[in-house]
């Protein structure tokens, strides 16, 4: 028996692909590339001379310097974090395991700039702790050290929400086995949990980085706005736009990008890499 | 596998490397004393200047090199964050109670601040002005024409921003002028006058530009200073700038905060930045910014620049500050009765 509507719902469904992806195809180009290449055509609308002026100059640099240190500074800490507390929750059972799963998606849901103005309140002159910190001359509010302190607590969750996901699935009797036959518990860390979990690490540490990089509101509430001393490259792009110097803010967001695109192709190799390795 | 992790490490010795190229740079720029000057937000141009005529004079008078941190946003926020703890060792804003609050609630300057510097601690001064669109389309001369129905004015929230403050006194104290002291007659006039504004921005720089990039509004309402600046910056779109017939004195404040320049040891060098701005060079690279200044010589030099007009105080018209602010600005004052939601 022949179903005298195939050939047209075969055509049908030959055409709603290639709608769907010019559909695709149109939005992204006008909602991601097309934002994309005006920050590029606008740092270089003074020509390359300016642009290479705009990155030389000290104050931009220093922000990619400091862009850059705050990556070196919070990215092993957040994934000794991730890592442990992924390890804790997957291979033990203990009591209050739902209320530490909660608090280390606590950072996922609050808004940064609270993020920022709850530390400002613990560390703060007229905080919690500040007044004790200030008489002895300890600085931490508007300084480097607070915007290590914000950018940890806003990124956080990013390795340890990717390594828990995987860890719960494949489960604790890799590592049962090893410990049976006599392995230690950083042997068993070492040689069974780590070659399982690393790339979904890798994965994480380089969603991490990609958000550190860019944090600027709880950065911002933190930083004390000082010119070449606490301006990360975000909130640098901000005060050179303010500054009437929209190519300077252009050639600095240029930088921020390359560096976003940097990460984006680490991660598409990772994920490649990893679905190798499944299949 | 093994050749990924080796390209990984690989990588991030080069981040490091690159790292340590930059760094060097930063080092460079650390010199032997350092002040902070925390400002407000439009007088990032003008102390670029400053500090580099100062750093100079410095140097030649003492032979030590000297940078100075600026920071700039709005001076209410500003003001708030010296409270918390930043280190500030001068501060250069546009609001006598923003530097107030550091001596009645933070206890980091003596309540007579206002008494070690000349003229009342303020180096300069400025009024708010319009600048107008080319051609001037909407025929605006004075704040009558701002409570006309066809005419979009733009300006900050009078909450948030010492510059719009300005200029909700200087339409207000208009208005009295105008109505003869009736102060149900001048609410009316501030009341149409603030129902004409598109939009409330937070600061003196965003208002800016909403005028100018978002093409918002027939008149922006700035200090004298910002309006030249605009004018001059966008050249090119043949903005005009109107002075109306009265305006408010504007005071620029300065202070060195007492409590943070003796615990770092730099008091000499705070009060002699602060004391370099009533210098000639400096008062004229001042003038220059289009702010007005009391040294003689410099004011024959920059008459044209700076165009008649009657100035009134907020002291002489409301009381001082501390009145104005309790009976204007404070929640339920009259602010909150003529700025109606639309």
């Amino acid at each position: 028996m022949t179903d005298p509507m195939a050939p047209l719902a075969a055509t049908r469904a030959n055409r709603t692909p290639a709608i769907l992806i010019a559909v695709g195809a149109v939005l992204t180009a006008l909602f991601i590339a097309a934002p994309l290449l005006v920050i590029f055509d606008q740092a270089l609308s003074k020509g390359i001379d300016v642009y290479r002026a705009n990155i030389l100059h000290p104050e931009t640099l220093h922000a990619i310097w400091l862009t850059t240190l705050t990556a070196l500074v919070v990215l092993p800490i957040n994934i000794a974090f991730g890592v442990t507390a992924a390890w804790a929750i997957t291979k033990f059972e203990f009591r209050g395991k739902r209320l530490l799963l909660t608090a280390i998606d606590l950072p996922f849901s609050i808004s940064p700039i609270v993020a920022g103005v709850s530390y400002l309140l613990l560390y703060g002159g007229l905080g919690l702790w500040g007044p004790w910190l200030m008489d002895r001359d300890i600085r931490i509010m508007f300084s480097v050290p607070a915007i290590f302190l914000v950018t940890m607590f806003v990124t956080s969750p990013f390795v340890a929400r990717e390594l828990i996901t995987l860890m719960q699935a494949q489960g604790r009797e890799r590592e049962e086995v090893a410990a049976t036959l006599g392995a230690s518990g950083w042997q068993m860390f070492r040689r069974v949990t780590l070659p399982n979990i690393k790339w979904a690490l890798l994965y994480g540490a380089v969603l991490c980085n990609a958000r550190v990089m860019g944090e600027f509101g709880a950065v911002s509430v933190v930083s004390g706005n000082l010119r070449g001393q606490t301006n990360t490259l975000p909130l640098q792009v901000q005060l050179l736009y303010h500054d009437y110097n929209a190519t300077g803010a252009f050639a600095a967001a240029s930088v921020l990008t390359l560096l976003a695109f940097v990460t984006l192709i680490l991660k598409a190799i990772l994920e490649r890499k990893a679905f190798d390795r499944r299949s | 596998m093994n050749s990924l992790s080796h390209k990984f490490v690989g990588a991030l010795v080069g981040a490091l490397a690159l790292a340590g190229t930059i760094a060097p740079v930063y080092a460079q720029s650390a010199k032997p004393v350092e002040i902070m000057n925390v400002s407000y937000d439009i007088g990032r141009e003008l102390f670029i200047k400053i500090n580099e005529a100062f750093a100079a004079d410095w140097l030649k008078k003492k032979n030590q090199t000297v940078t100075i941190a600026q920071s700039h946003a709005g001076t209410g926020a500003q003001a708030r964050s010296i409270l918390e703890g930043l280190p500030a060792d001068v501060v250069t804003f546009n609001q006598v109670i923003d530097v107030q609050v550091l001596a009645d609630k933070g206890k980091l300057i003596p309540a007579d601040w206002q008494k070690r510097l000349p003229n009342a601690s303020s180096p300069y001064y400025s009024l708010p002005a319009f600048l107008v669109r080319k051609g001037n389309p909407k025929n605006v001369k004075d704040w009558s024409d701002l409570a006309r129905d066809d005419v979009k004015a733009v300006f900050p929230n009078p909450k948030t921003s010492g510059n719009a403050r300005y200029t909700y006194l200087a339409a207000y104290a208009f208005g009295l002028d105008k109505f003869k002291g009736d102060h149900a007659k001048t609410q009316d006039f501030v009341k149409k006058f603030l129902s004409n504004v598109p939009v409330f921005d937070t600061g003196g720089r965003a208002s800016t530009t909403t005028f100018i990039d978002r093409n918002i509004g027939d008149v922006l309402i700035t200090f004298e200073a910002e309006v030249n600046a605009a004018k001059k910056e966008y050249g090119d779109k043949g903005f005009e700038i109107v002075i109306p017939s009265q305006s408010l004195l504007a005071e620029f404040p300065v202070a060195v905060i007492d409590k943070n320049v003796d615990r770092k040891g730099t008091r000499e060098i705070a009060t002699a930045y602060l004391e370099y701005l009533y210098t000639e060079e400096a008062q004229e690279i001042i003038a220059s910014f289009a702010n007005r200044v009391q040294n003689p010589k410099v004011l024959e030099r920059h008459k044209a620049a700076y165009p008649a007009v009657k100035l009134v105080t907020v002291e002489d018209i409301f009381g001082g500050w501390e009145k104005a602010n309790k009976d204007h600005f404070a929640e339920g004052g009259i602010l909150d009765k003529v700025f109606v939601k639309r």
